[in-house]
């Protein structure tokens, strides 16, 4: 799978002029507000056309301004959920999720259908009418209409901003199972750097409707990309396996590459396979292993990198076993700790910071 | 003889009234629906002329619309003739001409209830609708007209009480002849003209008012109906 994107607009004062191209995976527009992240994946979608650009989805040319060639949206066949669910309050459920299904002419086997409604959690609500499901049932819904009308690109423009935090915490671990089940290639346009880091395997950085860096969460995530508030957020992502339960402290231990990770969670069972999370600033670094500490996670490690982020704030690449991992300290704590590259430190965790 | 019960020509004149009332309806729904639609959604040269030509029979006196059918679709009429020379079809004195009078004159209070519906319609769900295959025309029929139905309901019974109640354009186009164009409001005016006849208007003007009492209460029905399942986004 491979898209290409390019457009180029101006929109009174607003001057869009972006291009990226992606290859499969989940592909994140980030960008603050206003940046020009929901016109351009309005343009791949169709729903929008740009003065001068071009949409390909492996070979297949969706939009080609100087051919003077526009497929509609409707015969794109890419999927879209958008910020507010848009359900049809004139069907139920069930024909809100058939609806999709019906027009693309791919009757959809049954067993699919049961395994998109099993992997979103909306078996129970198929009956009911779509006034009477709450705010995160509807995204859930939504998200399985997309899905169910055999996208062959799901767009998705900040699903989750519309809902609270706990609505959010509730679809981010469905999100997670789309990227790893579904198979379809994913544009997430998102103002989130948590979310961001947790489903994206790439980042365009959008700022002033242009691109401005292209790559991992990791990579683009950072410095001056980010605003006060995004820097709270930023993290890295670990994965790995639930290897031991401790119901009576309710901690869980998780195996990552080569090092272990407790973490507050006996909910869990073994051979789970989970991600977490990490912010930047929840990680201390020490030179010598510590003593008397209640952070149960002290991880040795090495520094990979080290980066001024300008206002007195370093970002240190740490890696610990095969594991990436960053740290925010101040300019002053690494100038007395005399951190280089290649030094052996420790990477101190609290638990308790990695509640899920 | 009882002073309530209704003679023959009676009768004839009540169904001849719901008959050209419900066939004016129904004839003029297809239109009105597109029409709303263009004038709700639709850009183009001339919109606010077409605008105000629909709204022209609100304004004009019914005596004006009435006369210039009969200029038109009268036998010798532009539009009049060719349809008769062509397919036979006449509408001068008869009651196919009683319905087009009153389609005409209920045409704008039926497409300012459709339009207004339609203009309601969020079109954040035509467009989910557009992103999951529906061509423009399959977003019509499977989202903007279900969504519209309560007021297309209210603008066909406002079609239908605008017919019963038609005067003036229809006894100035077809006249008034029993048992073709008398309807039920030419045929009160027919009573009041004689001398003694206020018994029979008397118990036609129940007539009526029965009849608009019911149109009103089946479309309070219907709508509660359709709107059950249109509620909240």
């Amino acid at each position: 799978m491979t898209l290409t994107v390019e457009a180029r607009q101006v929109l009174g004062a607003f001057n869009l002029d972006a291009a990226f191209s992606t290859d499969g995976g989940v592909t994140a527009l980030f960008g603050r507000s206003g940046s020009g992240k929901t016109s351009m994946i309005r343009i791949i979608a169709g729903l929008a056309r740009p003065h001068q650009g071009r949409v390909v989805l492996d070979g297949d040319i969706l939009l080609d301004t100087e051919r003077k060639l526009s497929v509609p949206s409707h015969r794109r066949r890419f999927g879209y959920v958008f910020q507010e669910p848009r359900l049809f309050p004139h069907l139920s459920v069930k024909r809100n999720l058939a609806y999709g299904r019906w027009f693309s002419g791919l009757s959809t086997k049954h067993e699919e259908f049961d395994r998109i409604v099993q992997m979103l959690g909306i078996g129970p609500l198929l009956d009911r009418e779509t006034s009477a499901l709450s705010g995160g049932e509807r995204q859930r819904v939504a998200i399985g209409r997309a899905l169910l009308s055999s996208p062959r690109l799901l767009l998705m423009d900040e699903p989750l901003s519309a809902l609270d935090e706990e609505r959010k915490a509730e679809i981010l671990p469905y999100l997670e199972r789309l990227r790893d089940e579904a198979g379809v290639p994913i544009v997430y346009v998102s103002h989130s750097v948590a979310e961001v880091t947790r489903l994206a395997d790439r980042v365009v950085l959008m700022q002033d409707g242009q691109v401005k860096a292209v790559g991992s969460p990791a990579d683009v995530l950072k410095g001056r990309a980010l605003t006060v508030t995004d820097r709270r957020e930023a993290g890295s992502l670990l994965s790995g396996v639930v290897e031991m339960i401790d119901p009576q402290h309710g901690l869980a231990t998780v195996k990552l590459n080569g090092v272990s990770i407790v973490i507050p969670d006996a909910d869990l069972s073994q051979g789970t396979h989970v991600r977490l999370h990490v912010l930047e600033r929840d990680v201390m670094i020490a030179t010598v292993r510590p003593e008397g500490l209640s952070a149960l996670n002290i991880l040795p490690g090495e520094i990979a990198a080290v980066e001024d982020e300008g206002g007195g704030a370093i970002r240190v690449e740490l890696s610990s076993g095969g594991n990436q991992l960053f740290a925010r300290i101040t300019s002053l704590s690494r100038e007395r700790l005399g951190l280089t590259v290649g030094q052996p430190v420790y990477a101190v965790i609290k638990s308790v910071a990695l509640e899920r | 003889m009882d002073w309530w019960v209704l003679s023959e020509q009676e009768w004839v004149a009540i169904r001849l009234s719901l008959k050209v009332a419900v066939v004016a309806m129904i004839a003029s729904l297809p239109l009105g629906i597109f029409v709303a639609y263009m004038l709700a959604r639709g850009r183009f040269w001339g919109k606010s002329v077409l605008n105000g030509i629909v709204h022209l029979p609100l304004i004009l006196p019914p005596v004006v619309i009435g006369f210039l059918l009969l200029i038109t679709f009268g036998r010798r009429g532009a539009v009049g003739s060719f349809l008769y020379d062509w397919f036979g079809i006449s509408f001068s004195f008869r009651w196919t001409g009683a319905a087009l009078a009153c389609a005409i004159m209920g045409f704008p209070l039926m497409v300012r209830a459709i339009r207004l519906s339609i203009e309601g319609v969020d079109r954040k769900l035509e467009e989910a609708a557009e992103t999951l295959g529906a061509s423009p025309i399959w977003v019509f029929a499977t989202v903007t007209l279900p969504l519209a139905l309560p007021g297309i309901i209210a603008g066909m019974i406002l079609s239908f009480a605008k017919a019963m109640g038609e005067f003036g354009a229809t006894i100035t186009f077809v006249s008034n002849i029993p048992g073709e164009t008398q309807t039920l409001s030419a045929a009160i005016y027919t009573f009041t003209q004689v001398p003694g006849g206020d018994v029979g208007a008397m118990r036609l003007t129940i007539v009526a008012i029965v009849i608009s009492f019911a149109a009103l209460l089946a479309s309070e029905a219907m709508a509660r109906l359709v709107t059950r399942g249109n509620t909240a986004p």
